[in-house]
């Protein structure tokens, strides 16, 4: 499937925005968007995508799970490659989806098809379309923690970094512990939330000692969890996802970053 | 043992808070983990190993009833008696009965989590035998009175200083004024004073890592050879096992042993590994008169079949544990039952009900690194995930977890309504928190916001801002 000769060369890819980043964060979005048209593919944006639906599917939700992934597999039929900026959300739709239909022969193939189609951005870019390098002027010390779901499920490791290591300004330098959980897990961080808090500040010391001026990562939960905990700590250090970086699109504040310096705020 | 499982939350509050504790753990996350690591990287074909010792219990469980009845058959014919308990209860009585017939007074173990599942210690000491814990860690903790807080480290959540502290406290007939700060000088202590009672012993009770069909032989893997006095020297060998331990030979045996200390302890092989198999023969030097097992169900067969029969590959490694970011936050006791960190999360509900246990699988954030160190390639976090079904299901999630995400669901599934909903929630939030970049608290989020910031979302979704540039181009 990595190299079906759909389209003369020129694949159809559906973004997979994910619910964060479009309600968050849409400039990953749009980092994701230009990175795909580099590496030669035109993006299209089905509108009746919300969720992969992993809130449900890790709180023992099936019947909701089922119907969200329902609804994803209908709106990406069709793409010859569906690409998400998260590991976590590709690796449901790539590893757990096709686990949901048992017993529904059409669904699962149909589930199977869009698994088979489905590719985390920095996996994308590289394992399927070849891409080696890209232009980027960012310039920094910068540090990757490698998310959970894209590292173990779906084996995005040296992706990032291979990419990141292209661009002339920037300098990779690794954290302790960098394949270790941030403690975020999604709904966990909520139901258990000094336990998560526990985690993440373990994780936050490393990323500290690193000495990094920018800590990157392929997933915004993730990334808003380390972000949110290095702010509240006073911590000056500067959070972005990679496709930002990879991207050069840096012009918004970073993650959790004021427009103006105002102390935050409080509702 | 009574479990505390339901309270986890307050628990992990509790050790959360205790210093002690912490400073103990900080161990757990170095130690274990390089040490397995080192040990994988010098074996090429281990992946494949674990591969093939997967299959091998699998193999096992799809014919658990012939291999235990194999297995029973060989411990009759090499003179020892296989005693079926289907429940914890059955073990105790039977354990008990063995001891009063041979008018027993004092009972040596070594390390056996299947005794702690029982609750064995508290029976016989209520049945007035004198009941002595052999392996150091166990012997700490029985000093202490409290149950392991790691399957393979019982006492891993204590520090150097409480084990001196304890020592002292305990062992009052030894000179005040002796040395106890090094580790080495602790271990000759316990030494000391256990070697007197491996000769007192009557009965010594040991479990088993495995048990084989062919030849009827229980095999025990140990480090400090406490293991071998306890059933060797008493008059009466007691193994305690459950029966997922059945594996069809010697050749499978010595493939997951391969596996098994590499992932617990990072060596090759453990110091002891000692094959028992029936009581003393006419020709043998030594060993006991009577070589009893007692054959554990536990709630065990009714998971055959089921979603969570790979969870009886389990060989016990505690690499699940040692790798886990939640077992290195909070450890071992906060799971409130014998089976910690992620195999207890699955387990324990399977023993002691959901109802009881429902939190442990849930206390994961599925990092998925417990599955990627087991040597069994036990699915840990689908299996966890299952259990959050069932208590789904059964309505034993929390009432506002479930609206909660009732509400989201009904957005999530109608995306016209989710885009135009959330557009408004991200120019909202967006519009309070831009200037500030974040919020320091939420009321929504206050689980997030007591312990981290909440960035403040950029104010347009990407889905409105991606029809707006399609809008310009002229393409819509």
């Amino acid at each position: 499937m990595a190299d079906a000769p759909f389209n003369e060369g020129r694949p159809r890819v559906g973004l997979f925005v994910t619910c964060l980043v479009d309600m968050m964060r849409p400039s990953i979005g749009f980092a994701a968007v230009k990175l795909l048209e580099d590496a030669g593919c035109t993006v299209e944006v089905p509108e009746a995508q919300t969720c992969c639906g992993q809130p449900a599917y890790n709180s023992g939700d099936r019947a909701d799970t089922r119907a969200l992934a329902e609804q994803t597999i209908k709106a990406f039929r069709g793409f010859d490659y569906v690409v998400a900026p998260s590991g976590s959300c590709a690796a449901t739709l790539k590893e757990h989806y096709p686990t949901l239909f048992e017993g529904d022969a059409a669904m699962k193939a149909a589930a199977e098809d869009l698994a088979e189609r489905t590719w985390e951005l920095t996996s994308f870019l590289t394992d399927v379309r070849g891409m080696t390098a890209v232009e980027s002027a960012f310039a920094g010390k910068v540090t990757y923690h490698d998310s959970c779901s894209g590292l173990r499920e779906l084996g995005v490791k040296a992706q990032p970094r291979r990419l990141l290591e292209s661009i002339p300004g920037v300098e990779l330098t690794e954290m302790t512990e960098h394949e270790v959980c941030c403690g975020f897990g999604g709904t966990f961080c909520v139901k258990y939330p000094d336990i998560s808090n526990k985690i993440v500040t373990a994780k936050t010391d490393f990323i500290l000692a690193s000495g990094a001026d920018t800590l990157l990562a392929g997933d915004l939960g993730c990334l808003m969890n380390m972000a949110g905990k290095l702010q509240r700590r006073g911590a000056s250090i500067q959070v972005r996802h990679v496709a930002e970086v990879l991207a050069g699109i840096t012009d918004q504040p970073a993650i959790g970053e004021p427009a103006d310096k105002l102390p935050p705020r409080r509702v | 043992m009574q479990s505390t499982s339901h309270a986890f939350k307050d628990n992990a509050r509790a050790a959360l808070a205790n210093q002690t504790l912490q400073k103990a753990m900080r161990h757990v996350k170095t130690g274990f983990i390089d040490k397995r690591a080192k040990a994988r990287a010098k074996l090429p074909e281990f992946d494949d190993l674990r591969d093939v010792a997967r299959d091998i219990k699998n193999h096992t469980l799809a014919n658990l009833d012939f291999y235990l009845e194999r297995y029973e058959e060989k411990v009759i014919a090499s003179g020892g008696q296989v005693h079926w308990a289907p429940t914890a209860e059955d073990a105790v009585k039977a354990v008990l009965d063995i001891c009063k017939r041979v008018d027993a007074r004092v009972v040596t173990k070594g390390k056996s989590m299947i005794s702690e599942e029982i609750a064995l210690n508290q029976a016989m000491e209520q049945a007035g035998l004198d009941v002595v814990e052999t392996d150091l860690g166990e012997y700490i903790i029985q000093l202490r009175k409290e149950p392991p807080s790691h399957i393979i480290a019982p006492a891993v959540h204590l520090t150097k200083d409480q084990v001196e502290a304890d020592f002292r406290h305990h062992h009052r007939e030894l000179p005040p004024e002796r040395s106890l700060s090094e580790p080495v000088q602790l271990v000759a202590e316990a030494r000391q004073m256990l070697r007197r009672r491996f000769l007192e012993a009557d009965v010594g009770i040991t479990g088993a890592n495995f048990l084989v069909a062919e030849t009827g032989t229980s095999i025990i893997v140990t480090n400090e050879g406490n293991g071998d006095l306890t059933q060797t020297l008493p008059r009466v060998h007691i193994v305690v096992a459950s029966l997922e331990k059945v594996v069809p030979n010697l050749e499978d045996v010595s493939t997951i042993l391969r596996v098994l200390a590499r992932s617990a302890t990072g060596q090759e092989f453990s110091s002891y590994t000692t094959f028992s198999t029936g009581p003393r023969r006419a020709e043998d030097p030594d060993g006991p008169e009577e070589y009893h097992v007692i054959l554990l169900d536990n709630g065990r067969s009714n998971m055959l079949g089921g979603e969570f029969q790979d969870m009886l590959r389990c060989i016990r490694c505690g690499a699940c544990m040692n790798h886990c970011p939640v077992y290195h936050a909070v450890g071992g006791h906060a799971y409130g039952w014998v089976y910690p960190g992620p195999m207890g999360a699955v387990l324990t509900p399977n023993l002691i009900g959901v109802d009881e246990a429902g939190h442990l699988p849930n206390a994961s954030t599925f990092c998925g690194r417990c599955e990627s160190v087991c040597p069994m390639r036990i699915p840990l976090p689908k299996m966890m995930r299952h259990w959050r079904e069932r208590e789904f299901e059964r309505h034993l999630t929390p009432a506002t977890v479930r609206a909660g995400l009732g509400l989201w669901a009904f957005f999530a599934r109608r995306p016209k309504l989710y885009h135009f909903a959330t557009g408004l929630q991200a120019r909202l939030l967006g519009r309070v928190g831009r200037a500030a970049g974040r919020f320091d608290a939420l009321p929504f989020a206050r689980g997030w916001t007591k312990h981290r910031d909440f960035p403040a979302p950029e104010g347009k979704t990407f889905q409105q801002l991606w029809a707006e540039r399609r809008k310009a181009e002229g393409r819509r």
